[in-house]
């Protein structure tokens, strides 16, 4: 088994550290030349050998092959690497030669995981704390017996505490799982697994327990126990907040419904469509960033929801003054006029940016994802939770303490009144209509980065934002945040048990029932007004 | 019969009419239709395909058409409407008189248009990877059947990953549910675990994985190699693979070994955090061969962008059009029927370096390939079966389906030939 022979030669290699001067002699070359052969089995022993050879030249070319670095040159097949942005270098020597014609040298999975194990112990003692954490939870994962003896010579060296403690887990994983190992030193390694207490842990403890002696295996079961109590409290907790992030998903692509079905009681089917809008002004304006200053990239979301919110209003006030104004008061017409705009926007869409998905890149502080105790949140799902309340109180305020909102409210309670203290009411419709679509389309800067920016994405959204609005109640903010949230949450947690597509029938089907009960839905609005 | 002069020079005038008819004939066209959806969901899969079908013809009429005819394209849009293909399928036949139909993408709208092609008897191409449980007397698969997809992209996970443990993940229809259903009775013949198996199905354009991520998480945290082998479809791979590479999965821990995602479903995804996780086609843009890569020239040439990529559909029409140009010219005709006949044993080279050639069950035979996603959006090839595989229509795998074989060569012509009672089950499927 090639592994087990790399790590008797890496046993080997730590050894040589301590006579650099030994190793150096050894010539790479022919190593290096294996690289150049373009088959999996020849670069798996390169690494092997290369890692054994404890020349210098190792760790830089074998970081280069991790990275995608490495590269075969076109002519002569010498093997080359490059930094980030520095010249081609040979491997051989590490000195700078002129730029060339090269191809990459081919990785695949097991290649990765030799490249980790490699490297792991390259740099167990490399002077950078955060390489040698790397390294540890690299030996983690590979688990292998014979990189022990170094890992106990850098444990002895080790000063960082975070890094002690991920050696000391990573001593605890090989010894758990070594079947040579006496009993007392595994039972000692599974109680510092079972401190630690993640998934992770759980696996290894779970591989020991397979074969281990009694008493090893009664304390590998209660620790796995102790371990599965904790993590599925933690899953209760972390489908809250998955159903938090689904709801405010929800309430970004409802929010703007919110006012143009529920406050003008426009039956808007066009409403997914101008979040489609929104969407593809962040992708335009992504492309005029990645054109003509692509260090601003980050702030791109930042220029797009104005941006949106603007295209999207725009779009709006003209389908109101163009189609909806002359079909007030008789909602199936409107329904089918939106409709037919909807599918004129969708094919305009389609035919001026094709067809396929577009990219829509990620800003650096939306990647990724944050450990809290255990509980995986991704940025991005973090940020759109923020901004959605964010737009909901935005909008909130707006209605309530500006004058365009109350003149708002006065023309949905009493159009005729309110037209006779001097508002224009036909202007503030256009303006309502506006203000719904361009929400909707900064709601679609947000979801451009959860979800495909393509021509069909506004229909998606549509069917969950009237449930949204009717089962708030229609005319109520506040109804339709509670809504959202409610739906989003009762879908996650039923999605463990019940599956994603039974778990949203379910949902579809308590909706009906609760409208049956209460047909104005969970706020309902109250007074004269609704009577009429 | 005394012959007069008269009829003698009716008779003449006759034949010179039929000549000059003939003559006039050479003029007309032959046409083929082109049955993909141009809007709704299926466009951004479909457009790309009626695109390379106008290349191959405006290229086949470069080269002087077929039979000394000049080939015509009638593209119709179905508007991913199931019940509208075969609506259009029946206005290209019987209208517009097409010789062969090239087109469809879903396994749903196939079955929409099956009967039609079966009571026209006309010639439909369908050039996608499928579920398989079905053999059509007037449909010609150039796709890849379940033998030629899941199956090996499965023993490559086991022998060369050594996974134990598998997730099935698959969008909700007809296609994910029957390929899981074979890979579930195959992996449980080779003797995995029904506890080791987790089986899960999502709604079309599915969005938020969050939870589904997490239990693979889970799932894979049982201490033995776990791998996901996913049918997900269309838009809904977008979102999945970027919560995959949000939480963390990395392909060296639990790679995700797709059928339906290729160079053009990667367009519109940064692909540096899947860099690893692996696809199973019969073809990919990286293959390096002078074929492929004049054909990649051309099509970037066609369509006057030098970044369109090319996929394995793609490839499944360039050999189908093929195929049906040679078989035309074999049988002398455009006629459904001799050129059924003509169609089996029909060999044309691939794109990947070798030759496909149509079997008695209208499968073809093509070689499998294991890419992995690369940093700029295509793939690496990692593995490929060391030859041919034909394409095994009714899986060995599933009861009911093991003992059928079809073979449309005379004198059996059956598309359902069951060999244990030595009876043909009657039509197509």
């Amino acid at each position: 088994m090639p592994l087990a022979r790399l790590l008797g030669l890496l046993a080997l290699a730590a050894l040589t550290l301590a006579a650099p001067a030994r190793a150096q002699g050894t010539d790479v070359a022919p190593i290096l030349a294996r690289f150049a052969l373009d088959r999996f089995p020849d670069t798996q022993a390169a690494i092997e050998a290369l890692a054994a050879s404890g020349h210098p030249t190792a760790q830089p070319v074998l970081e280069a092959l991790n990275e995608g670095r490495l590269f075969v040159r076109t002519g002569d097949r010498a093997i080359v690497w490059r930094d980030a942005s520095g010249p081609l270098r040979l491997a051989v020597s590490g000195e700078a030669v002129a730029d060339a014609p090269t191809r990459p040298v081919r990785v695949s999975n097991a290649i990765r995981r030799s490249l980790e194990l490699a490297l792991g112990n390259l740099s167990l003692l490399a002077p950078d704390p955060a390489r040698r954490l790397e390294a540890a939870r690299a030996l983690f994962r590979t688990r292998q017996a014979a990189s022990l003896p170094l890992l106990r010579t850098a444990l002895e060296r080790e000063r960082d505490l975070r890094v002690k403690r991920a050696f000391l887990e990573a001593q605890a994983a090989i010894v758990v799982t070594a079947t040579d190992a006496p009993e007392l030193d595994r039972i000692a390694a599974a109680t510092v697994l079972a401190d630690r207490g993640d998934r992770e842990a759980q696996g290894v403890l779970r591989a020991a327990a397979v074969g281990a002696p009694e008493r090893l295996a009664a304390e590998i079961d209660t620790s796995v126990r102790a371990i599965e109590t904790r993590l599925s409290l933690l899953a209760m907790a972390q489908n809250l907040v998955y159903g938090l992030s689904l709801g405010s998903v929800l309430l970004l692509a409802a929010v703007g419904l919110a006012i143009t079905f529920g406050v003008m009681g426009v039956i808007n089917m066009a409403h997914g469509e101008m979040v489609m809008i929104g969407a593809y002004t962040t992708f335009v304006v992504q492309e005029a960033i990645r054109l003509h200053a692509p260090h601003l990239f980050d702030a791109s979301l930042l220029i797009a929801l104005p941006l949106a919110f603007l295209v999207a209003g725009t779009v709006g006030m003209a389908i109101e003054r163009s189609v909806i104004r002359l079909l007030y008061g008789r909602p199936l017409e409107t329904l089918l006029a939106t409709w037919g705009v909807s599918l004129i926007l969708q094919q305009a869409v389609r035919t001026i940016f094709g067809p396929s998905n577009r990219e829509v890149g990620n800003p650096s502080f939306m990647s990724g994802s944050l450990d809290v105790l255990g509980l995986t949140l991704t940025w991005n799902r973090l940020w759109i939770i923020g901004f959605a309340l964010a737009v909901f109180l935005a909008l909130l305020f707006t209605l309530r303490f500006t004058s365009f909102g109350l003149r708002m409210r006065a023309v949905v309670q009493n159009r005729r009144m309110a037209a006779s203290m001097g508002i224009r009411t036909h202007w503030l419709d256009a303006l309502t209509f506006g203000l719904g679509s361009g929400i909707a389309g900064v709601a679609g800067v947000a979801l451009s980065q959860i979800d495909n920016v393509s021509p069909n994405l506004g229909q998606s959204y549509i069917i969950d934002s009237f449930m949204v609005v009717v089962f708030g109640g229609v005319g109520s903010l506040w109804g339709t945040l509670v809504a959202a949230l409610t739906l989003g949450t009762a879908n996650k947690l039923l999605e463990p048990y019940a599956g994603a597509v039974l778990g949203k029938i379910l949902v579809l089907v308590f909706i009906i029932l609760f409208i049956q009960k209460r047909p104005r839905g969970l706020f309902a609005l109250k007074g004269r007004a609704v009577e009429s | 019969m005394i012959f007069s002069r008269r009829s003698f020079i009716g008779a003449a005038l006759a034949g010179a009419t039929m000549l000059a008819g003939t003559a006039a004939l050479a003029q007309d066209t032959i046409k083929v239709g082109v049955l993909h959806s141009l809007s709704g969901t299926m466009a951004i899969s479909e457009t790309t395909l009626k695109d390379v079908m106008l290349m191959l013809i405006e290229e086949q009429n470069a080269k002087g058409g077929i039979l000394g005819k000049k080939l015509e394209a009638v593209v119709v849009d179905p508007a991913s409407n199931w019940p509208l293909f075969a609506e259009k399928a029946r206005e290209l036949i019987t209208r517009n008189k097409v010789a062969a139909t090239f087109g469809c993408w879903t396994s749903v709208s196939r079955k929409s248009v099956l009967p039609v092609f079966e009571e026209l008897n006309s010639i439909l191409f369908y050039p996608v990877q499928y579920e398989g449980e079905e053999s059509s007397k007037n449909v010609f698969y150039t796709g890849a059947a379940p033998n030629q997809q899941a199956i090996p992209a499965v023993d490559y996970l086991m022998e060369t990953e050594g996974v134990k443990r598998w997730v099935l993940a698959g969008t909700d229809y007809v296609y994910p549910r029957t390929t899981n259903k074979i890979l579930e009775a195959y992996l449980k013949a080779k003797g995995v675990k029904p506890e080791d198996i987790m089986i899960n199905y999502t709604p079309f354009g599915h969005s938020d994985w969050q939870t589904i991520v997490s239990d693979i998480k889970k799932f894979g945290s049982a201490g033995q190699k776990t791998a996901v082998v996913s049918t997900i479809n269309g838009d809904a791979n977008v979102p999945f693979y970027k919560e995959l590479g949000n939480q963390g999965v990395k392909a060296k821990d639990i790679p995700v070994v797709a059928f339906s995602v290729g160079e053009e479903e990667l367009a519109g995804v940064d692909t540096k955090p899947l860099v690893g996780h692996l696809a199973a086609w019969n073809y990919f843009q990286s293959v390096d061969t002078p074929e492929n890569k004049a054909f990649i020239e051309k099509w970037k040439a066609f369509t006057k962008n030098p970044k369109r990529v090319t996929n394995d559909p793609m490839e499944a029409h360039v050999i189908g059009f093929q195929m049906w140009v040679k078989a035309v010219e074999k049988a002398g005709t455009t006629d459904s029927e001799a050129v059924i006949d003509a169609m089996v044993g029909i060999t044309v080279p691939n794109l990947t370096g070798g030759y496909s050639a149509m079997m008695p069950n209208h499968h073809i035979t093509k070689p499998v390939l294991i890419g992995e996603i690369q940093g700029d959006g295509q793939f690496s090839v990692v593995w490929q079966t060391p030859g041919l595989v034909a394409g095994d229509e009714w899986s060995d795998h599933l009861e009911g389906s093991k003992e059928l074989i079809a073979d449309w060569r005379k004198p059996m012509s059956c598309g359902n030939f069951n060999v244990k009672t030595g009876k043909c089950g009657g039509r197509s499927s």
